[in-house]
């Protein structure tokens, strides 16, 4: 049952991945990128990838999608190719990489094998050790607040930087500006 | 009890196939942002009942973080079609609907 819902899934990926290269509205194709991905969100978390489908809704569904219509607002919402005409180049580059792609998870473990490299490396080490150590019931949560500590709390403060940053060179005057031109209620000189 | 998962597992994914296809073929921005809300709401239950149907019950609070991101997107792609900008102020009622 779960082994057909992961192949409609993935058909329905498929399907919308050519839709969206398909559309030449541009609005449209940021709608499907948000369909695209809350569908590998929900496909990540029927194969038990909790962590990164959390991930994927967060940044790929939420944030990326309001970024798309930010840029959107910015531009034309309507795509004009250059040219139309077919192009065989770029074509057999893709389906190359593609190809190599594919035969690259040929090397790769199986899904959900307890011999793969990912799970005979530390993962048992905490396993066995985190109860003890750490005293948190949540493994994850130990992982990355506790042994992972430094690293999440670089990972913030890097993240944190960016956003202050760009809010800053984007949006700081833009904001502050546009309070201040805010119009009174009852305006009288509109066009 | 299983079975009635999978049946309902399965009339999702079908609705999931409907609602994809509006997005696709929708006609107006509306059919769109309407699809893919409910496209949404249509994962969220895929996963609550991908919880119970794999024994992970734990599932539904993903489920319930799914609804609130899905919320958010769509807040963001309706002021974005009433407004053309997303940091649309309350008084710019001359926002052009497409």
């Amino acid at each position: 049952m779960l082994d057909l819902v992961h192949l409609v899934l993935f058909t329905f990926l498929a399907v919308v991945a050519v839709a969206i290269i398909r559309l030449k509205d541009l609005f449209a194709a940021v709608m499907l990128m948000g369909i695209f991905s809350l569908l590998s969100a929900s496909l990540f978390t029927v194969m038990d990838a909790v962590d990164v489908a959390f991930t994927e809704a967060a940044v790929g569904a939420g944030i990326s999608t309001i970024l798309m219509l930010a840029t959107l607002a910015l531009t034309d919402s309507e795509e004009h190719p250059e040219h139309n005409k077919f192009q065989a180049m770029p074509l057999i580059a893709v389906v190359l990489t593609g190809v190599t792609l594919v035969f690259a998870t040929f090397d790769m473990p199986r899904y959900g094998d307890p011999d793969a490299p990912i799970h005979q490396y530390v993962a048992p080490y905490y396993i066995e050790h985190t109860e003890e150590e750490i005293g948190v019931p949540n493994m994850v949560t130990a992982i990355l607040a506790s042994y992972r500590g430094y690293d999440t709390w670089g990972e913030t403060t890097v993240i944190f930087t960016a956003c202050v940053g760009v809010m800053l060179l984007l949006g700081g005057h833009a904001i502050v500006d546009r309070f201040r031109r805010r119009k009174p209620p009852g305006r009288e000189g509109e066009p | 009890m299983t079975g009635v998962f999978a049946a309902a597992t399965a009339a999702i994914v079908v609705c999931m196939g409907l609602t994809l296809a509006r997005s696709i073929a929708g006609p107006t921005v509306f059919d769109r942002i309407l699809a893919v809300n409910s496209f949404g709401t249509k994962t969220v239950l895929l996963i609550a009942l991908v919880g119970y149907l794999a024994g992970r019950p734990d599932f539904l609070d993903l489920a319930l973080v799914y609804a609130l991101m899905n919320f958010i997107g769509t807040i963001a792609a309706m002021k974005f079609t009433r407004f053309g900008d997303l940091a649309g102020m309350e008084d710019d009622d001359s926002g052009e609907v497409f």
